[in-house]
């Protein structure tokens, strides 16, 4: 299990999952008729996460799968049982997609992240139509990462 | 002999489609290369009235299909300037390498021995001498690479020793378009007596190939590359060097005989080919090698040299857009990074507007790493290609520079 350091604060400091819902990024997703303004919103998702210092960018937190190089890193915030995420990507798309999965899960306690439907988020948004299967298992790769993280806390 | 690129294309019925409702620009030519509609015909001919295995059926078809089999090698081996009994049909380069890596390398070499390569080469032609070294104890040296792709030269003849056993080079670089001086390189090898594997996989679709006037000792190839089926290619060998090597798979086809106690080996080149073979691939690529061979090679050479210069030239109008691989002798691949975008995310851009590239390390990890980048945008170009395609990613290039 990864802690943060002190100093790795600012990484979670993100609005997926608060101010950004699943519910939100479906109902504007949906909303566009053209790849064009699909891909400008998911990119501008992603530009809302903070980037992670080079000291977080290792071998550890690295997500296996992805074409381009994802970073994740969770914790459990205590008193309330909630997990906290961040995630970071060297790629703009990628970076994006990671944001979506965030609204899931983020800010949520172990027990949601294990019941929430993530692939019928992913059909909702028609998420994973768009993107070759090297693609796609990058991302599900991270989603089995979250879920593992959920496991091991609630126990 | 005219030359109309137009004409080229239309005997290509991929290229007429579309993808996310945009007309396809194919630009992934380095990958694999599309077919043209006698090749396709060639495949359904096959399956729907020659289909039998070859060489050993009692009947009319088996005859067919066997002669069909024998005639694509014999087309092969003319066209490599070799003789039929050292043409080996492959799964691909990768296989053809690894049948030398493994049945000549492997059983040769010893402690001391040294394998040479350069820092341009596919995983391809490392892994299988990264085997071969484990097993044999030989040591693999690597010769660099200049910052604009091309190969340094001084440094190959100072690697170039007495300890040098092989020398196995790719001619094409596919990361950047690099020709090599594969001549120049198998003369001095051949001089301390190594034994050369040209990696052809990019070279054989843009210009002709002489083995003999090159004098390798082998030559490897993908099918898939030259306008021909997945799942064919061939190893070229020198008899002398073939006839020495142990099989490499035992099985049906390649023997001579067999009982309990021991089994005798069949003759060149089946001794290689354990196995019912790729019987409708050969024959497709037979029938792709035929078609390139019926065009104006060097009308094809001419068109796909200006098509670099105009790429390179428009590459150049574009602020941001940094050229990988600027070898003064290069095919025509353009690898470039555009500033603020990762390769994938240019990928994904490109496709959406019915551009196809390739993005990312392309299977040259350690030359990525030489060049200090995680990989690049690949547009490697092939006959069928025009101007207009190359103003297409042009006019894509420049709306992806809008989302960066």
């Amino acid at each position: 299990m990864s802690t943060s350091e002190p100093t790795a604060e600012a990484v979670f400091n993100n609005p997926f999952g608060t101010r950004i819902t699943p519910d939100e990024v479906i109902d504007t997703i949906s909303f566009f008729d053209d790849w064009e303004e699909r891909y400008r919103y998911i990119i501008d998702l992603g530009k809302q996460l903070p980037e992670f210092p080079q000291s977080l960018k290792n071998e550890e937190l690295l997500v296996r799968g992805c074409q381009s190089q994802v970073w994740l890193l969770a914790r459990e915030d205590q008193p309330n049982s909630i997990v906290q995420l961040a995630v970071d990507s060297d790629a703009l798309i990628v970076r994006g997609l990671a944001a979506i999965v965030l609204a899931a899960y983020n800010g949520k306690s172990s027990r949601d992240i294990l019941a929430f439907d993530i692939e019928h988020y992913f059909d909702q948004i028609d998420l994973l139509k768009h993107l070759s299967p090297t693609r796609g298992n990058g991302l599900r790769s991270m989603v089995k990462k979250i879920q593992l993280h959920a496991e091991n806390m609630s126990r | 002999m005219s030359f109309s690129v137009d004409a080229v294309r239309a005997q290509f019925p991929i290229l007429a489609t579309s993808v996310h409702g945009k007309p396809l620009v194919y630009l992934d030519n380095g990958a694999t290369t599309q077919k043209p509609q006698c090749v396709i015909d060639a495949l359904n001919t096959y399956y729907s009235s020659q289909n039998s295995n070859v060489h050993r059926g009692a009947h009319y078809l088996s005859d067919v299909a066997t002669a069909e089999f024998e005639g694509a090698r014999q087309v092969v081996a003319d066209f490599l300037n070799a003789s039929r009994e050292e043409i080996l049909w492959t799964r691909g380069t990768t296989e053809s390498i690894n049948i030398v890596a493994q049945c000549y390398a492997r059983e040769q070499l010893q402690t001391g021995d040294e394998i040479l390569i350069t820092a341009m080469e596919h995983h391809s032609n490392i892994v299988p001498w990264q085997l071969a070294c484990e097993r044999s104890g030989a040591t693999l040296k690597v010769v660099p690479v200049h910052d604009d792709g091309s190969l340094d030269m001084e440094a190959y003849d100072a690697l170039l020793s007495e300890r040098t056993r092989i020398v196995a080079v790719v001619q094409v670089s596919n990361s950047l378009g690099t020709i090599n001086p594969i001549a120049e390189i198998i003369a001095k090898a051949k001089a301390i007596g190594a034994v050369t594997l040209i990696d052809g996989a990019q070279a054989i679709s843009h210009f002709p190939v002489d083995v003999q006037a090159l004098d390798c000792d082998f030559y490897a190839f993908s099918g898939h590359k030259v306008f021909g089926p997945t799942g064919i290619g061939a190893l070229y060998g020198k008899r002398a060097l073939l006839e020495a090597m142990p099989p490499y798979q035992g099985g049906g086809e390649m023997i001579e005989r067999v009982t309990f106690a021991a089994s005798t080996w069949n003759e060149l080149p089946y001794k290689f080919e354990a196995g019912t073979p790729n019987i409708g691939g050969a024959i497709g690529l037979g029938t792709a090698i035929r078609w390139l061979d019926n065009q104006d090679r060097v009308a094809l050479e001419q068109h796909e040299a200006s098509l670099l210069d105009y790429a390179t030239e428009r590459a150049g109008e574009i602020g941001g857009l940094r050229l990988i691989g600027t070898a003064p002798n290069k095919v025509a691949v353009l690898s470039f990074l555009l500033e603020g975008g990762h390769p994938n995310d240019v990928g994904q851009l490109l496709d959406q507007q019915g551009v196809a590239v390739r993005t990312g390390h392309h299977c040259t990890m350690p030359l990525m790493d030489r060049l200090g980048i995680p990989g690049t945008v690949r547009a490697s170009l092939s006959v069928y290609n025009d101007k207009s395609d190359i103003d297409t990613l042009f006019n894509a290039l420049n709306k992806v520079k809008t989302f960066l």
